[in-house]
């Protein structure tokens, strides 16, 4: 290498390290997030215990809010263990197989990103309402999809569906299909090849996406919303519940039934950043 | 571990939907619009009183609110309401043409199907800084004005109809300058919510705007909530609101729950029901309980109705006002 590209490199970093620049850019992205995250969620914890502990159970343990958290949890058990499902068929269909479509399908995974939840609310009720094309069908049959808990569970599956696909696909990419190969060719089935030689790979990558996947499943409003119905104690998951009481004037509660969801992404979060460490410290061992 | 955490919640989940779907008591669904919240809360402890001693049987009520007319689309498109107790004939008339009430619902019951009536009023902050009195004011420069949108809003619609009849008033039928009145008052409007609850968050909770144009109920409540913050200001003349109720005939056929949903209806105009309208600021259609609230209702207020020839009814208010490029659509175009 000629001296004189050095000079110009060190010359570049040391005008990165330009020490106003880098201090206006720390001060701008901590005051973002004081801003934008840490002030606005320490006014829900704040006002949630405002009026007291008492208050506070009080609110928790209503029998609408007991409901609403029955129906978010079950509701995201069932998303987040179909998500997953799919997510990996499809993550190990686009990576280990060559065919046509290939590239829609990629598409097709990424379009709840892009869509607006009320779109993807709209188009159950335009399906599965009363003057949708399947009506008949499900009104033969006794089955009730939108303003009941098929829906809610079916809209949330629709905005988390990208969450573990995403997240498998470029893990599946990298390691690529050599030991799985030789897993074949030494006479082990696709089950005995995924369970022993991909899943171990792209274990951590899974568990992480699963926890992306709840915090998003549990939060979703937009979508489910639209087919709810709103019926209290019946089709109203926590987020609703948490905009009914705040419509009735109840802020205290509203706040109160925001803190649990807000400890529980905190929680979640944290359970990400361990995951996350655990999956490092792992990559060093097996590269050392 | 995540596996065991995993099991642990979808037992609990699978739980929780066996012992939802267990219970077995009869079940009423009433569909209503934003501002009836905490009156149905009342009114449906007192129905489930009354049929556990008349009729010896549990009943449950399920609640939904939200804007009227979106309230109507959901049953509509599915949403099986037992009963629907919205905030205009026009959005109950909407399900009836999509084929689920049977023709003639508004004759069913005494008063139009209206067992209590409302009307629109003023909500200013203390002291009335603005000196808003009357309808005209609503136009001046410098006035915030908050009022949901018409177009998804039942109480907004009756807001729009109230200012419209007194410009029609106050400039003798002279619909240029009608319409330049409207247009003016929509230009001051600062936030336009999709249903009358979100509108009086936005006044009384974040503090935005002069004066909200609101249910009489909805501001009686406004002042109970935060007392002291608030004055009612009534216009001297406004308009008679006329929330109906209704049966959703193919819904309760189909459930079986007829009986139980006529009479959750008719109970409405019992001494009792009309109380707890009065109770809740709403304005009993019986004129000898009304007489017991003459400390919140102004009984001399000149109230228009929607089927004054002025408005013609609320189909012809609709097309013309309402619908895709009609009145509103042209003169809120910001």
């Amino acid at each position: 290498m000629p001296p004189s590209q050095t000079v110009k490199i060190g010359a570049e970093s040391r005008r990165q390290e330009n020490p106003f620049i880098k201090n206006a850019l720390i001060v701008i992205s901590l005051l973002f997030t004081l801003l934008m995250l840490v002030m606005p969620l320490l006014v829900v914890v704040t006002q949630a215990f405002g009026a007291g502990w008492a208050n506070f159970a009080r609110a928790v343990t209503d029998t609408f809010t007991v409901k609403a958290l029955q129906l978010t949890l079950l509701t995201t058990v069932i998303a987040v263990a179909a998500n997953t499902l799919f997510g990996l068929t499809a993550a190990w269909c686009l990576t280990r197989y060559r065919y046509r479509g290939q590239s829609l399908l990629i598409t097709m995974i990424d379009l709840p990103f892009a869509v607006s939840p009320i779109i993807a609310g709209l188009i159950f009720i335009l399906t599965y309402g009363r003057l949708g094309w399947t009506h008949s069908f499900l009104e033969a049959h006794n089955l009730k999809i939108v303003f009941a808990a098929p829906g809610i569970v079916m809209a949330t599956i629709f905005v988390t569906i990208p969450f573990v696909a995403r997240e498998i696909i470029p893990v599946l990419t990298a390691r690529g299909t050599d030991e799985e190969q030789a897993a074949v060719l030494m006479g082990a089935g696709f089950f005995r090849t995924f369970f022993y030689v991909t899943l171990p790979h792209i274990r951590w990558a899974l568990v992480y996406s699963v926890i992306l996947c709840t915090a998003r499943a549990m939060g979703e409003f937009g979508a489910v919303s639209v087919v709810s119905g709103h019926l209290r104690g019946k089709t109203n998951t926590l987020p609703l519940h948490i905009e009914i009481l705040y419509n009735e004037h109840h802020y205290r509660e509203a706040f109160a039934v925001s803190a649990i969801l807000v400890i529980t992404s905190i929680v979640i979060l944290t359970a990400r950043s361990v995951v996350e460490r655990i999956a490092k410290k792992e990559v060093n061992q097996s590269v050392r | 571990m995540f596996k065991r955490i995993f099991t642990m919640l979808s037992v609990t989940a699978l739980l929780t939907v066996f012992t939802a779907t267990a219970r077995a008591d009869q079940e009423l669904t009433n569909v209503s619009y934003d501002p009836t919240r905490e009156l149905y809360e009342a009114y449906n402890t007192a129905f489930q009183k009354y049929w556990q001693e008349t009729k010896k049987e549990k009943v449950t009520v399920v609640q939904s609110h939200g804007g009227s007319a979106k309230q109507a689309r959901s049953v509509i498109e599915g949403n099986e309401a037992d009963v629907v107790t919205l905030a205009l004939a026009i959005d109950i008339t909407a399900v009836e043409e999509a084929g689920l009430i049977q023709k003639g619902w508004q004759k069913k019951l005494p008063n139009n199907s209206s067992p209590y009536t409302s009307t629109i009023v003023f909500l200013v902050r203390k002291g009335n800084p603005k000196k808003i009195i009357d309808w005209g004011d609503l136009a001046r420069e410098g006035v915030g004005v908050i009022t949901p949108n018409p177009k998804t809003s039942g109480g907004a619609r009756w807001n729009y109809l109230a200012a419209w009849a007194w410009g029609d008033k106050e400039y003798s039928h002279d619909e240029t300058k009608v319409l330049a009145y409207i247009k003016k008052v929509f230009d001051n409007v600062l936030v336009l919510d999709s249903g009358a609850r979100g509108s009086t968050n936005t006044f009384v909770q974040n503090g935005q705007g002069d004066v909200l144009l609101a249910w009489e109920n909805e501001a009686y409540l406004s002042l109970a909530e935060r007392p002291g913050e608030f004055e009612i200001v009534t216009p001297p003349t406004s308009i008679l609101a006329e929330p109906p109720v209704a049966i959703v005939d193919t819904y309760v056929d189909k459930k079986g729950t007829r009986e139980l949903a006529t009479e959750y209806l008719k109970y409405l105009y019992s001494d009792e029901g009309q109380r707890i309208a009065g109770q809740h600021y709403y304005r009993p259609s019986n004129p000898e309980i009304i007489k017991e609230f003459t400390k919140y209702f102004d009984l001399n207020l000149k109230l228009i109705t929607i089927d004054d020839p002025l408005l013609g009814g609320w189909e012809t208010a609709q097309k013309k006002h309402f619908s895709d490029g009609g009145v509103f659509d042209r003169i809120y175009t910001k």
